[in-house]
């Protein structure tokens, strides 16, 4: 029996059209609009000033706070203006605008060699500080900046990392493909993780509906000392955080507690590959790997984008956007985020761009609950979300917070499964907002 | 006959030791209440909408008793009316105080704010604007899903079929708060209702810049400040381009509506005045 | 223009699964139970069938559209899934009139009082059920037998007793238990052959229409309940309404507890009471009254019997 994590879970219809599509890299917009807020936590403050002159690579933003990260030029070119932009939420966030130039300058301290460089002297803390200054956030859409991530509170030790290479949501193969053609530079990055953390010991996570990948990564992790591979079965939302441990370790992370209190400290794959090119050659987090996908797309592909290039570009490089188009979405369909504008900027966070069919875009029409419990069966968290979401209705915010909805990962499990179409996550998005608003007050 | 004579002296036994327990009880755990706040509630309107701040019109009659003057208490429902006969009942002054209503700062029809995408999610406000800006260009105006109406405990607000808006019922409205409350836009405001009810506000909350604002929805305010330079009272203040009346001292003399280029500013229940239908029909044109 | 781009919040797919297809899911699964009633009953089997559904759609209809406001739900399965239980709840030679009652009684008062599907706090099937056997005792409790005699005639039949009252009015030695599997017994209409039935419930367990919570701590608390009272438990599981009202009335998803804790507390209890019931109540049989009597505990089993959460199995890893 192939592992997977305990309670509940779901399994949509997987629809890795791009699979084994090798990544193409994307030309070069004529401007691109980096956002300020492209983590988890404060947003970066911009320190180019209108006018200036910068290379690829260049800091164009700098940490706003603790929980923040450095935001680096994607282009060579000059800075046009810093103003608003409509962000993939329909509101204006500011952003950096840069005219791209024709010749493509980069930072002299980048190495641009692909030649592989497997030996990393630096210690711990130089690893993590390296990866702060790069600006590498959680590339699986969380987009939690890693370097605090590597830094476990005072008193907690970790013992083992987990490498997410679960890429549970339906549609996207990113991570799949980068697998697939960045292995040893992956594996590398794992290592240089591992001595961040200090461990021996990686385990990587793979569901078993990627044969090649897992094969691929058995392989090669051999010849790399406490990289093993976790092959896992096919089952959604595995690739939240506390699921995987569950399904890899066996351990539940309690309620309200971090990963590290059962010894684990989790990296999306991305990630990894991010950190291999932060260290060893010096190049921050400027581009990231983007499927776009959807059934109508005349090709779905895996492409390679800088930061800043708006969405539009990649979708006319797959192929335009079908006349039938409903819905576009960032992310995964489970998880990913429906945009108001194509003309939208990707971000670190954007990991797959899908275009959804008006037929499959619409929601079906809502009716009584009938209390069959399949929500209560699906949900990863074992939460009630037909209890969540009447309360969250009604606004019983204290019964909200006594049923755990603060546990809750919104991994869209219950309103995938709802018999009668209801928006239950809808209501417990608010309830935890909210929730959390009274919480952080008490403090 | 000797059945029934035990059926009924067993059933006074019961009945007459169960009393005893109650009263004997109810002399335990008596609690001391100031029968002033039994009266001063007989009197309040007893819609426990919360209007007051207070929970429930138990919550405010408690206050009312306990404070030392009525000076900041009001029950928006009863107005002046009710909160005179609290005067009476506690032997204090009345505070008299303005008669408010809900105004929806939001002119967004659809024929003003063009939509640009479906929203189609749970028919819920809050939801809505936790997703994202609106179906339109405008991230500030209202979302017309209705929180606003499910929470008026008066029935005085309802969504406009044609424009998408909600409008208030000036008749039912007793300026409780629930609405303004509910909106996650903060787009309802408890404003003074006006003699006559003639009130001007401006009808839009929008604080992008001006171009972009015009671009998102015709009646936007757009933040020109012509509306300040007129007004001669210096009731219009200006700010992150926004142009906001203050009630107090607003005199109602609508120079601020005829200079608005984008029509934001509106006037209620004024009589029309001779020329001006015309010169708007154009403009819109 | 360009086409409007919808907007909604995740998750962006649905399952695509939906209440008919749940309602109708049950009712596939009672045909094996129907086609053994047409052939033990006949032409009653099929006619008060088919009385019970339409009146209790009708009344569905009617009430929804003159009195209660809110989703249409006639067409969902739900009110011919109550009709076809609670026709399976009654032997088949009983008067159509009294059928038609049953169903006003289930629908009326057992689901939209408490305001439509999903809101009713008592199986409505039971609920019709229980109050045509309080009301019309003689005509409830005289059952055909399963003949083949009988099978084109709707008056003038045979009638016999049930297993269950031939073990109450102490002629056990009567009953077979082999007859009770295939359903070649008197009984009400649905609940004759226990074979059919489990074949019924294969097929829910299959399609995911129902967990196998219920069901089985249902029979555990009758195998349990009957070695403790000394009763043999394989014809207790056997004969009366067990079968289908563990099956098909204690699963409705409406009135049974959400958590997989609660189902069994529930299951077992069902099974515990009925026992109790058939071997010192009044009535030869109690399922009915079992369930409903669980139907009302399950807010309580709900407030009470959450699912186990995730980080509460092992606290020190």
């Amino acid at each position: 029996m192939l592992k997977t994590f305990r309670i509940g879970g779901v399994h949509p219809p997987e629809n890795k059209l791009s699979a084994g599509k090798r990544i193409e890299v994307i030309g070069l917009p004529k401007q691109v609009a980096i956002p300020l807020s492209q983590n988890l936590g404060a947003p970066s403050v911009a320190c180019v000033a209108k006018g200036d002159e910068v290379k690829v690579g260049t800091l164009i933003a700098k940490a706003g706070g603790f929980v923040s990260s450095n935001i680096h030029s994607s282009v060579a070119g000059k800075v046009a203006k810093i103003d608003e932009i409509l962000d993939a939420s329909g509101y204006r966030r500011p952003a950096v605008f840069i005219d791209v130039n024709e010749e493509e300058v980069w930072e002299e301290s980048i190495d641009r060699s692909e030649t592989l460089i497997k030996d990393c002297p630096l210690s711990s803390e130089e690893i993590i500080k390296k990866v702060a200054e790069a600006g590498i956030v959680g590339l699986g859409g969380a987009t939690f900046p890693t370097q605090v991530k590597l830094s476990p509170p005072p008193g907690s030790k970790a013992e083992m990392l987990l490498i997410n290479a679960v890429e549970c949501e339906p549609y996207l193969t990113s991570d799949h493909e980068l697998m697939m053609e960045k292995t040893e530079e992956i594996l590398v990055g794992i290592s240089i993780l591992m001595k961040a953390i200090k461990v021996d010991k990686a385990i990587i996570g793979i569901e078993n509906n990627k044969p090649d990948a897992i094969k691929l990564m058995t392989d090669r992790c051999r010849q790399y000392t406490g990289i093993s591979v976790q092959p896992l079965k096919v089952q959604y939302p595995q690739g939240g955080e506390k699921q995987l441990i569950d399904a890899v370790m066996g351990r539940q992370v309690p309620s309200g507690a971090l990963p590290i209190a059962v010894g684990a400290v989790v990296q999306n794959v991305g990630t990894a590959y991010a950190v291999y090119e932060a260290v060893q050659k010096n190049k921050p987090l400027i581009e990231r790997v983007v499927t776009v996908t959807g059934k109508s797309v005349v090709k779905p592909s895996n492409y390679l984008a800088r930061l800043g290039t708006p969405i539009s570009m990649l979708i006319d490089a797959a192929g335009g956007l079908p006349a039938d188009t409903g819905k576009v979405i960032s992310g995964g369909p489970m998880m990913g985020k429906a945009l108001t504008s194509i003309e939208v900027p990707v971000t670190k966070g954007c990991s797959g761009v899908l275009i959804m069919p008006t037929l499959e875009a619409q929601r079906q029409k809502m009716q009584n609950c009938i209390r069959c419990a399949k929500c209560v069966n699906v949900c990863p968290m074992g939460l009630e979300p037909y209890l969540l979401m009447s309360v969250g209705e009604r606004e019983i915010w204290d019964r909200s917070e006594k049923e755990r909805v603060m546990d809750c990962i919104e991994c869209g499990c219950c309103s995938f499964t709802c018999p009668s179409n209801r928006p239950l996550l809808d209501y417990i998005r608010i309830s935890k907002s909210k929730v959390g608003a009274i919480i952080r007050s008490r403090k | 006959m000797n059945l029934i004579l035990i059926a009924v002296l067993l059933l006074g036994a019961v009945g007459a030791i169960g009393a005893v327990i109650l009263f004997l009880v109810a002399q335990k755990f008596k609690v001391y209440e100031d029968p002033r706040i039994g009266q001063v509630e007989e009197v309040l309107p007893a819609a426990n909408c919360g209007g007051c701040g207070f929970p429930g019109c138990k919550g405010f009659a408690e206050a009312c008793v306990k404070a030392d003057s009525l000076e900041g208490l009001l029950c928006p429902v009863g107005g002046a009316d009710v909160m005179g006969k609290v005067a009476t009942i506690l032997g204090r002054e009345a505070v008299a105080a303005a008669p408010m209503i809900a105004v929806v700062r939001c002119n967004g029809t659809c024929e003003n704010r063009p939509r640009l995408n479906n929203y189609d999610g749970a028919t819920s406000c809050a939801v809505a604007s936790a997703l994202y800006g609106g179906e339109t260009g405008c991230s500030f105006g209202c979302h017309g899903l209705g929180d606003c109406v499910k929470v008026c405990p008066f029935d005085a607000i309802h969504i406009n079929p044609e424009t998408q808006l909600p409008e208030v019922d000036e008749d039912k409205c007793t300026a409780c708060g629930a609405c303004v409350k509910a909106c996650p836009k903060l787009i309802i405001e408890l404003r003074k209702k006006g003699p006559k009810s003639r009130r001007v506000y401006v009808s839009c909350v929008n604080k992008d810049k001006g171009a972009i604002a015009k671009k998102a929805c015709n009646v936007s305010c757009i933040g020109c400040s012509k509306c300040m330079k007129a007004c001669p009272f210096e009731a219009i203040t200006i700010s992150n381009n926004l142009a906001y009346i203050d009630y107090n001292k607003c005199k109602l003399c609508r120079k601020c509506v005829d200079v608005c280029p984008t029509h934001a500013i509106q006037e209620l229940n004024f009589p029309p005045k001779k020329k001006e239908e015309p010169v708007v029909e154009t403009k819109e044109n | 223009m360009e086409n409007k781009l919808v907007v909604s919040p995740s998750p962006h797919v649905h399952g695509g699964d939906s209440i008919s297809k749940n309602m109708y899911g049950v009712l596939i699964a009672l045909i094996p139970a129907f086609i053994v009633s047409l052939y033990a009953f006949g032409l009653g089997a099929l006619i008060v069938t088919l009385t019970s559904v339409v009146a209790c759609m009708f009344f569905e209809f009617a009430i929804q559209k003159y009195l209660i406001k809110g989703n249409k739900t006639l067409c969902d399965g739900s009110a011919a899934l109550t009709g076809v239980l609670l026709a399976f709840n009654l032997p088949s030679n009983i008067p159509l009139w009294i059928v038609i009652i049953g169903a006003l009684v289930a629908i009326g008062v057992g689901k939209m009082s408490f305001g439509g599907l999903g809101n009713n706090i008592l199986n409505p099937a039971l609920v019709g059920r229980v109050f045509l056997l309080i009301s019309f005792p003689v005509q409830m409790t005289t059952w055909p037998i399963a003949d083949a005699a009988n099978r084109f005639t709707t008056m003038d039949v045979e009638t016999g007793a049930t297993p269950l009252s031939l073990i109450k009015f102490g002629a056990a030695d009567q009953v077979n238990v082999w007859d009770a599997i295939t359903g070649m017994i008197s009984g009400s209409m649905g609940e004759i052959s226990v074979i059919a039935l489990l074949l019924g419930l294969c097929y829910m367990l299959w399609k995911k229409i129902i967990t196998w919570h219920i069901p089985v701590s249902i029979f555990a608390g009758v195998v349990v309940l009957s070695l403790l009272t000394g009763l043999n438990p394989l014809v207790q599981l056997a004969t009366g309404g067990l079968m289908l009202g563990a099956i098909f009335m204690a699963t409705d998803y409406v009135t049974s507890p959400m958590s997989h804790k609660g189902m069994l507390i529930y299951g077992f209890m069902i099974g515990a009471i009925t026992i109790i019931i058939r071997k010192f109540g009044a009535y030869p049989e109690g399922v009915s009254f079992a369930i409903l009597l669980m139907n009302a505990a399950t807010p309580l089993i709900n407030t009470y019997c959450k699912p186990k959460r995730f980080g509460e199995v092992k606290k020190n890893g």
